[in-house]
């Protein structure tokens, strides 16, 4: 601790009095009046006490991510008095956050992340001193973010910055903290603490391949969960800077919210052949800030979801929204009969979808296409739309190539309908 | 014959028809034990109806699934020739990313 500037004594250990003009009349472990009213209840807690209190006070955790698990993160660990908190996150709040990312409210929807972020961890704990990194975590800047901090949270939403950060840590020799949540599971771990632990590459050395994991804008995220998640995060990450308890490192928990179920499994120690940790590594100090993790990692450092990129059809085979509303009103130069078709999943149709279109989610499809019906339709022009124009086109190859003649695919799908003909239509 | 229960999770249940955990009898050679080798043949053979390259590569567990016989990491007992007996439960694992 620095030197008092009250009255009174609060650093001294042993029984000795304040001195001089003080009039204070106690002294303690360091904390001021307002310090020890306000965390009271873990001052009192036998296995915490003020010494870890005071350590809390002197520590510093990068957050990585202020998104549904750096909610429970960012908020628990300024409450319990983290002396300095970073926060790196590149997006803006959406309205589709809400419902999990608790740091943030109804009047931030457009704000930056990070910035909404340290506002509300500010509200809550004005002696926390909060720092704000607006870039995001990326190669260039990692190590650089890293080293300014004790412990690192990995919140973040996607494996290229999962392994980025990992490999940071390791390099800077940081603790990592780790949550991931998706659907209705979770899993959580710490990383890179102790002789034996692991790294995140030791126990996933191989990066999935892009397109191959599920993500929250796509796969659905159960709001409590991340909240489940990221609330472990912050009690992980107080045990690692004040050395409480057990951590859970070289072990992995994994949680199932429908069975409400825990099970901690235990991992191999750290690997010999691992890339960033191992006796020869290959990411190191000199070539993290020129490692390709979009690339290498599995896909883009953000989860925005995917963009209408695809093009696997003939223009030939392509309408506008706008020809569909044509078709729907009547006013298309045209007396064929038509059928709009659905293959988004069925949850999506059930909240969403246009008067009078047909589900089809992709699987059935395919089952449909697999037992040769896919002629079903024929004789009536056959519009295939879904969430943003991808897999609608996909759909329309699959049908075509199992002998259908006259289906096309609605180009932008429903985003495109929602900016371009009925914006009443909910973007999700 | 063997009995364990197969557990998928961390997404791989969606290979499954959405199904977590399996109780199955995998044909043995000797009585009461396996491999995990012999374990992931017979999730190819009988078990994976869609999307294999989700779960293999070739003929192999595809890399980046973490493989655990009754909570412990196959790494610390073999790998592919890990034992697996009656009642054990393997349960193959992906890593989650969301957050």
């Amino acid at each position: 601790m620095g030197s008092s500037s009250c009255a009174w004594e609060r650093g001294g250990v042993g029984g000795s009095c304040s001195s001089g003009s003080s009039s204070a009349s106690w002294s303690g472990g360091g904390l001021d009046k307002g310090e020890v009213e306000r965390y009271a209840r873990q001052l009192v807690l036998p296995s915490f006490g003020v010494a870890r209190q005071r350590k809390l006070k002197e520590a510093s955790v990068l957050v990585v991510g202020a998104g549904g698990l750096g909610s429970p993160v960012c908020l628990y660990l300024a409450a319990a008095g983290v002396g300095r908190i970073g926060v790196t996150d590149q997006d803006d709040v959406e309205k589709s956050n809400l419902h999990r990312q608790i740091l943030h409210d109804e009047a931030e929807v457009g704000s930056h992340k990070a910035v909404s972020a340290s506002k509300a961890m500010r509200r809550l704990n004005s002696g926390t001193e909060v720092e704000v990194h607006l870039d995001g975590f990326r190669a260039v800047n990692a190590l650089g973010l890293v080293e300014g901090y004790d412990v690192v949270v990995d919140a973040s939403d996607n494996p290229a910055t999962r392994y980025c950060v990992n490999d940071a840590c390791v390099i800077a020799g940081k603790p990592l903290v780790s949550g991931a949540a998706i659907g209705t599971d979770g899993q959580l771990s710490v990383y890179n603490h102790g002789d034996q632990c692991p790294c995140y590459r030791c126990v996933w050395p191989d990066p999935p391949q892009e397109g191959a994991c599920q993500r929250c804008s796509d796969s659905g995220v159960l709001g409590v969960l991340p909240g489940i998640i990221g609330t472990l995060q912050a009690l992980e990450t107080i045990k690692v800077l004040t050395g409480a308890g057990e951590c859970c490192s070289q072990k992995l928990l994994m949680f199932d919210g429908l069975a409400t179920s825990f099970r901690s499994l235990k991992l191999r120690p750290r690997q010999e052949k691992c890339l960033v940790c191992g006796s020869s590594p290959a990411i190191t100090r000199e070539t993290i800030g020129s490692y390709d993790y979009e690339a290498n990692c599995g896909g883009a450092m953000h989860d925005k979801g995917e963009s209408a990129c695809l093009r696997v059809l003939p223009e030939s085979r392509r309408v506008s929204c706008e020809f569909l509303r044509s078709r729907i009103d009547g006013s298309a130069a045209t007396d064929r009969e038509f059928v709009v078709l659905d293959v988004r999943p069925k949850s999506e149709y059930d909240f969403a979808h246009l008067r009078g279109s047909v589900s089809l989610p992709m699987d059935a499809l395919e089952e449909e296409v697999a037992a040769g019906a896919a002629l079903a339709r024929e004789g009536k022009d056959t519009y295939v739309v879904c969430r943003r124009g991808n897999d609608s086109q996909v759909a329309v190859d699959k049908l075509l190539r199992a002998g259908a003649t006259s289906v096309f695919d609605v180009e932008g799908g429903l985003q495109r309908w929602s900016k371009a003909v009925d914006p009443t239509f909910p973007l999700y | 014959m063997v009995w364990v229960y197969l557990q998928f999770s961390g997404g791989l249940e969606t290979l499954f028809d959405n199904v977590k955990s399996h109780k199955v009898d995998i044909p043995s050679k000797k009585p009461d034990r396996t491999t995990v080798k012999s374990v992931v043949s017979y999730i190819q053979k009988k078990m994976l109806k869609k999307n294999p390259e989700m779960f293999l590569k070739g003929k192999e567990l595809r890399p980046g699934i973490l493989v655990l016989i009754n909570d412990i990491d196959w790494e610390l007992g073999g790998k592919e020739e890990c034992i697996v007996e009656s009642n054990d439960v393997v349960l193959f694992l992906s890593t989650l990313h969301g957050g």
